[in-house]
């Protein structure tokens, strides 16, 4: 790898994700040996692993949801156990993972991806409000914001949980197998939709998959890593020349 | 129409339109979690408690709160040992509760009479006290709702988007659990321990089927919840019958007329 290169553009572009030599064991069966692995700022990383190659237990380890019994990981620099900026990271879950009867319109979920440390105890704003339309715009689900969450299909949730996900202006978007369960043709939207976000905006991307197909053709045919059963695909972008970033929701909208 | 009048029944109108604010609310939570069960858990847990508090002559709804605040506890942390088996910590919790509620309901034979009323409910015996314990707990639990209404719906519809906010998940799991406790061991004499279940979960299973959005099922789950303690209370009251049982069978009427209403929208 070409370090001196690496060094080079890194004026804007610091270590989103460092992972070290992190194990992980359940029941004395080994998931994960001595992974270590950087994440850049706006990096595209697509995480390839077979089921049960710990793809998960990584994904969990890196937002704080199980701790890694050996290892270290940090976020934007931090020991992730003293991360506070919670919302700079966007989390799209895997979309099997709520209970389809539950009664929450697309509104009250994308709203809910600003309840998070700092609005513990303040009220939805006016600004949060006008936040939620920008974000429903981003993603055109704008109609659908008063429909009920369950009632939607599987590309459409999608685009809700990505927008909720979105509504914090995230740096770094993490998104937990995005395209299984859902039909090849709202895929490949979806894909597009996110490529075209890495392109043109500041966020880093992180996303597991099982999909080779799709992740190869944006990421290359080779991954940049191995570790075990895991493989890491990596393609940064430096397209953008303002790192400062500008407000996401905003320009996604302007270009919509 | 003298029954309204009389003390006695007014006093039972009070505690069972407070406990129908409280309890369908945090059924709400709990059904949403898949933790419907567990109503009924702790509600058996609460009776050991106050057949213990009869036992030692000390307020057996405040031995009761005691019990079912352990109970959860206990529930939480069986649950984390059995990951995805929920069901499973709730059972075996059940039946320890039955278990010592039987062993202290044969240690004190003389208490029989009170403890029934415990286990079947017997509003129209609540005094003041209850009363007091009631209105506290109301003030308790909707004060800790509404002040975290926004954490509560994002950790009931997503737990793991709620600790990736960076949202005290564990602290909130705990809040939720004392509440429950709070509310079921203030409502058993009021329906009853047999019954409180369905005065956390039906009303819910209606708002699942009728609500469009969380805030709609929020105010279902207390309408109905009103609904079915008022009107159960005075069709009870005129008609002379058990008060819990016609409540809680006024619950499953409302349900199944949703369930119909929700066909009849759809066709």
């Amino acid at each position: 790898m070409d370090k001196s290169a690496t060094l080079q553009q890194a004026g804007c572009h610091r270590e989103i994700i460092r992972l070290d030599e992190v194990s992980y064991a359940y029941d004395s069966q080994t998931i994960l040996s001595d992974v270590s692995f950087r994440i850049m700022e706006r990096d595209f990383v697509g995480l390839i692993g077979s089921n049960g190659a710990g793809k998960t237990t990584l994904l969990r380890m890196i937002v704080g949801l199980t701790r890694p019994q050996k290892g270290s990981i940090s976020l934007f620099g931090t020991p992730a156990g003293q991360f506070k900026d919670w919302n700079m990271i966007g989390y799209v879950p895997q979309r099997n993972h709520f209970n389809p009867l539950f009664p929450a319109t697309v509104r009250e979920v994308v709203l809910s991806g600003l309840y998070g440390r700092k609005k513990l105890f303040k009220r939805i704003s006016k600004e949060d409000v006008s936040r939620c339309e920008d974000a429903l715009g981003a993603l055109k689900i704008r109609d659908l914001g008063d429909k009920k969450i369950g009632a939607l299909s599987g590309g459409q949730q999608q685009r809700v949980f990505l927008a909720r996900a979105l509504i914090n202006n995230p740096k770094l978007l993490i998104l937990d197998e995005p395209l299984s369960g859902i039909d090849v043709e709202t895929q490949q939207t979806f894909f597009h939709m996110i490529k075209h976000m890495h392109q043109r905006h500041n966020i880093t991307f992180l996303m597991v998959s099982h999909d080779m197909d799709m992740v190869r053709s944006y990421l290359g045919q080779e991954p940049k890593e191995k570790s075990g059963k895991l493989s890491f695909y990596v393609r940064h972008s430096h397209d953008l020349e303002d790192c400062d970033g500008t407000d996401l929701l905003h320009s996604l909208r302007k270009e919509g | 129409m003298d029954i309204l009048t009389a003390e006695f029944f007014q006093r039972a109108l009070i505690g069972g339109a407070l406990i129908a604010i409280t309890a369908p609310l945090m059924g709400l939570f709990l059904v949403l979690r898949r933790l419907a069960m567990i109503g009924d858990t702790l509600a058996h847990v609460s009776i050991a408690g106050v057949a213990l508090g009869f036992l030692i002559n000390v307020y057996p709804v405040a031995v009761g709160l005691l019990f079912a605040i352990v109970a959860s506890f206990a529930i939480e942390l069986l649950r984390r040992t059995y990951r995805t088996y929920a069901e499973l910590s709730i059972a075996i919790i059940m039946s320890g509760g039955i278990a010592l509620a039987s062993l202290f309901f044969t240690m004190g034979k003389g208490f029989n009479m009170s403890v029934s009323s415990y286990l079947f409910g017997s509003i129209y015996t609540l005094n003041y006290t209850d009363l007091w314990v009631i209105a506290v707990v109301t003030v308790i639990v909707l004060a800790t709702v509404t002040l975290h209404k926004k954490e509560l719906f994002l950790l009931t519809f997503d737990e793991d988007a709620a600790a990736v906010s960076g949202l005290p998940v564990k602290y909130f799991n705990i809040m939720l659990s004392i509440l429950t406790a709070l509310v079921i061991s203030a409502s058993i004499k009021i329906v009853g321990a047999l019954l409180v279940s369905a005065l956390l979960t039906i009303p819910a299973a209606c708002g699942l089927t009728l609500a469009r959005s969380f805030k709609q099922a929020v105010a279902l789950v207390v309408i109905i919840g009103e609904l079915a303690v008022l009107a159960g209370l005075w069709i009870a009251g005129e008609s002379n019958a058990a008060p819990g049982g016609t409540i809680v069978l006024l619950l499953i009427a409302i349900l199944i007329a949703s369930i119909v209403a929700k066909q009849l929208r759809r066709a």
